[in-house]
């Protein structure tokens, strides 16, 4: 065994209400220079949707990920290394801008300036921020925003699923999902790059792009499954989300989930071990959601905190992975799930599927969701939402899906007995296989958590980081940083890139 | 003048060549990449860019054999003049109408694309209009002169002279009588190595072979225990430029 730790997220989806300031904080913080105007590191999307950049789900087209050969070996979906190495040239599998979005920006200037006692009221007119020419916008990071316009039905999610979902408005069943960089244990980005520029920080499992050692081969892109790797067209090397890592040292969240209105993200460490990955990625499809949580070892078990103590990790990362919120909605409720583990890259951001939108469906079709049978009834019914939702987190196993918002569900209907009558509703608590004192805890946590219990970071790099915490930008301006402006050096191949 | 041509020139524009690379590599890493524009345009590269690049291949490959091995050792093993030539020319003009067609797509995607023509720097114009101006010296002496014309037989002179340079004795008077397309040729051979460095054909140094044999996912611990303490907020601020 060779434990290491994992900062890792869960993202409630119950809570999303697709407000993007996720996406805003991150993009001011991360991403608001020339050559990223189209990178959204956080992005927030409505699912059924095509998503963002589109159809990135469709891997038969993109060849993101893993998969098995014939003979069960785990290979990368876009081939062999030689394979890959062949295409270096011009990449098959490159999104093109036009699959994100073309980036746009406006001329304000002529509503200041516009004269008074004009016939006509002055408009701002779009302009590519690519090309500098006047532009029609077309598409962009969040184009499909609650079920805007008709691309959702195009869904790669619905290709497996017989039924389809209507988009008709009084049946209509939707979400916000909220995507970074999964931090995978088993990237599939770092296995492409051929540089060995990118790689997985020993310390807490944050994938990173090397600046300095990173020469645009573009491969990256293409293998990662979730297309959160994106080419900096100015600097010409690829960047990625970094769980802000620079606050991730200080003990302090990511922007993303600091600036979290619905409060729905959670961040904790996770112990894993890292010789158990490759086989826990080449098990069948059906087994790779449990396959994944087995890789995730007991911060509680004696045996686990001896291994990490001889792995020479600190103290307060044995306890603050006790007290993981990540870990408890993981493996210990099991309410948590992974986005696509069919990709077999061991994402590590997870997700409480939305309960909601399925009990919509459930209130519309006149079932009582305060019944028990009634509430597990209506969600063995619902297949249409429930199949949507196991293809996008337990790889079309509708039974697990169907598991967990049961014990959503059935969390919901005891806490209103509770609450309301005073009344232990046994027979929900039987039906989930769940103790009274579990279910309150799992409310709590999904409820009310407050800001320490959410985000239970380590403090460990405190000592050495604690000058960071006053920092106020952005560390990676500094010398060959991809923040770039920190009048380092200036690179030969930009500097004489004319400015738009 | 001739000294000056064919001896200082060639060692001046190695002695950049190599003191180029050591300056941007020890002070550029960031700035060494093979800079990327696929993703602003697919359509032209995707075809232009192999042919460039295997067409390249070939010429470079070409170009070792014609300069570095003398005809005394191919004589030696058994190949004879006509042979040699016609593996050269041909083998010559097939990778060279290759590079020419690659590399007139890419030029061409940097004037049709307003989105590529916008991320092209000074550099690059520099470096395809070199690249533009070696290709057509370079095929006017395989094409015009070698393939259509009475031919020049370069490995008893253009060649030996070459090699001189790297045992220390050229002799330019090897070049005097060489056709003036070999000779611009040569000249900008060497002027074009002392371009290299300063261009993104860095990358070509960075060709990631290692790939083929190491492990997939790469595990790296921080190098430095504790991030510096950065400036006060107020002098890193000033720093970030609003994008226009």
């Amino acid at each position: 065994m060779r434990i290491r730790a994992q900062v890792a997220m869960v993202m409630n989806l119950d809570k999303c209400i697709g407000c993007h300031t996720c996406s805003v904080t991150c993009k001011q913080t991360w991403t608001n220079r020339e050559g990223t105007e189209y990178v959204w590191f956080n992005n927030v999307e409505t699912k059924p949707g095509i998503g963002y950049p589109k159809h990135y789900e469709d891997q038969d087209r993109w060849k993101g990920g893993w998969k098995l050969d014939t003979k069960g070996r785990l290979v990368l979906r876009g081939g062999g290394r030689a394979k890959r190495l062949s295409r270096i040239f011009a990449n098959p599998d490159l999104p093109a801008i036009d699959d994100y979005y073309e980036p746009a920006t406006f001329d304000k200037d002529i509503l200041v300036n516009a004269p008074a006692g004009l016939k006509d009221t002055p408009v701002k007119q779009p302009y590519s921020k690519l090309t500098g020419e006047p532009m029609s916008i077309e598409w962009g990071a969040n184009w499909e925003d609650s079920l805007g316009g008709d691309s959702g039905k195009d869904d790669p999610n619905f290709r497996n699923m017989v039924e389809k979902v209507t988009f008709e408005f009084e049946k209509t069943f939707m979400f916000h999902l909220p995507r970074i960089c999964e931090h995978c244990l088993n990237p599939a980005c770092v296995s492409a790059c051929p540089s060995g520029a990118m790689y997985k920080r020993e310390e807490d499992g944050i994938v990173l792009v090397d600046q300095d050692r990173c020469r645009g081969w573009r491969m990256c892109v293409s293998a990662c499954p979730y297309k959160k790797v994106y080419v900096n067209h100015a600097t010409g090397k690829a960047e990625k989300c970094t769980l802000c890592f620079p606050r991730i040292e200080a003990g302090q969240p990511t922007i993303c989930s600091e600036t979290c209105v619905g409060r729905l993200r959670y961040l904790g460490i996770l112990w894993y071990d890292e010789e158990a990955v490759l086989a826990a990625a080449s098990v069948p499809e059906e087994e790779l959601l449990d396959a994944q949580r087995a890789v995730f070892l007991d911060p509680f078990d004696p045996d686990v905190q001896r291994a990490a103590r001889e792995a020479g990790h600190p103290e307060e990362w044995i306890e603050a992975a006790k007290a993981s919120p990540v870990w408890k909605l993981i493996s210990e409720y099991r309410i948590a799930l992974p986005l696509h583990p069919e990709y077999r890259t061991l994402p590590m951001v997870w997700y409480v599927p939305p309960l909601s939108p399925v009990l919509d469906a459930a209130g519309a079709a006149g079932r009582d969701d305060t019944n028990a049978d009634d509430i597990f009834h209506t969600i063995d019914d619902l297949r249409i939402p429930v199949a949507y939702l196991a293809s996008l987190f337990t790889a079309g196993d509708t039974a697990a899906a169907g598991g967990v918002l049961m014990k959503l569900a059935a969390m919901r209907a005891y806490m209103r007995a509770r609450t309301l009558d005073g009344t232990v509703a046994q027979e929900l608590l039987d039906g989930i296989g769940m103790t009274g004192a579990q279910v309150e805890a799992m409310y709590r946590l999904l409820a009310i958590a407050k800001y320490d219990e959410r985000y239970v970071i380590p403090a460990a790099h405190r000592g050495q980081a604690a000058a960071l915490e006053e920092l106020g930008g952005c560390s990676l301006d500094g010398e060959g940083g991809p923040g770039m402006g920190g009048g380092g050096r200036v690179p030969v191949t930009i500097a004489s890139r004319r400015n738009p | 003048m001739s000294t000056l041509v064919w001896i200082v020139l060639p060692y001046a524009c190695l002695a950049v060549f190599v003191a180029g690379h050591v300056w941007r590599w020890r002070h550029d890493q960031f700035g060494w990449t093979t800079h990327t524009s696929q993703l602003l345009e697919n359509r032209l590269l995707r075809l232009g860019s192999p042919l460039f690049h295997l067409g390249a291949f070939g010429v470079i490959g070409g170009h070792a054999m014609g300069l570095l091995v003398p005809a005394s050792w191919t004589a030696a093993a058994g190949v004879s003049e006509h042979t040699y030539h016609l593996v050269s020319v041909t083998g010559g003009t097939i990778t060279g109408v290759m590079l020419v067609a690659g590399l007139a797509l890419l030029i061409a995607r940097r004037f049709v694309s307003g989105r590529i023509r916008r991320v092209t720097t000074t550099m690059d114009r520099i470096l395809y209009a070199a690249m533009a101006a070696m290709v057509v010296l370079g095929m006017s002496g395989t094409v015009v002169i070698n393939l259509l014309g009475d031919g020049y037989d370069y490995r008893e002179t253009l060649a030996v002279w070459f090699r001189g340079i790297f045992w220390l004795r050229p002799d330019p008077a090897l070049m005097s009588d060489a056709p003036l397309v070999f000779q611009l040729h040569a000249i900008g051979g060497f002027l074009f190595l002392a371009l290299w460095p300063f261009t993104r054909l860095v990358h070509v140094w960075s060709a990631p072979l290692a790939y083929l044999w190491r492990p997939y996912v790469v595990y790296r611990g921080r190098r430095t225990p504790a991030p510096a303490a950065q400036p006060a907020p107020a002098a890193v601020r000033k720093v970030v430029t609003p994008s226009s």
